[in-house]
């Protein structure tokens, strides 16, 4: 299974043995592991909680798991979306990629995330000081993905 | 000839609703129409007019609002995206 959105915490190293275990045609695995920032220290986050579309998020994951597929040569995909109230520090995404080489695992990786960022129906809600808040989507996500449609693909 | 209708996180807020099934409106036939129509219910519901700020899947797939509408389905709203 190479998409999962679960409550639960991660295990990046064994994520990592798992998608080169048994292939000696893998030469490189490329992760990004994404976690809770508390930010300042007065407005600071004290918590965040996770909400998504049952359903719908597993779909959008597969779907950009399967873009990547078409872009570059991939031997392993490996995606872990927790939801649910999380705190500064916690784990809450994994991408991992293996290849034959570094430059598609690399590549692949950072496409995932950015196409996660924009398309994967997620949102996070803060707890602060101040109250409670929805995070407000960034116009940067979205040029992150949109600069891949520009980028010749590679292979 | 029903649709089901998912809203999320902030917009579910502002709506005060996380889901309801409603006979598909004389006239509505795409995803603007059905936003129009549910925006005509009141004030809060202007919300759901958002432009940019409001987001739209049909059947579990992120679509424009002249994406048509079809008895049966399952038609979400929400604001942009925030995971990672």
């Amino acid at each position: 299974m190479s998409v999962s959105v679960q409550e639960e915490d991660f295990d990046a190293g064994a994520e990592i043995a798992a998608l080169s275990h048994g292939r000696t045609e893998v030469g490189a695995v490329a992760t990004f592991v994404g976690l809770v920032r508390r930010g300042n220290a007065d407005s600071g986050v004290q918590a965040m909680t996770l909400e998504h579309y049952p359903g719908m998020t597993e779909k959008a994951l597969e779907g950009i798991v399967a873009d990547a597929r078409d872009r570059w040569h991939l031997e392993g995909v490996r995606v872990i979306h927790r939801v649910g109230r999380l705190e500064p520090g916690d784990r809450i995404v994994f991408v991992g990629v293996a290849g034959a080489h570094r430059g598609e695992a690399f590549a692949a990786c950072e496409f995932i995330m950015d196409y996660l960022k924009t398309r994967a129906p997620f949102w996070k809600r803060e707890e602060t000081p101040q109250g409670v808040r929805w995070v407000e989507a960034r116009a940067s996500d979205d040029s992150a993905a949109v600069r891949w449609d520009d980028i010749e693909m590679r292979r | 000839m029903t649709i089901k209708v998912l809203y999320f996180a902030a917009l579910r807020d502002a709506l005060g609703r996380s889901e309801e099934s409603l006979a598909l409106p004389p006239g509505v036939s795409t995803i603007g129409d059905l936003q129009a129509y549910l925006a005509d219910r009141g004030e809060q519901w202007k919300a759901i007019e958002g432009g940019k700020s409001v987001r739209a899947a049909r059947n579990q797939r992120m679509v424009g609002s002249s994406e048509p509408v079809s008895p049966g389905d399952e038609i979400a709203f929400f604001p942009p995206v925030t995971g990672g």
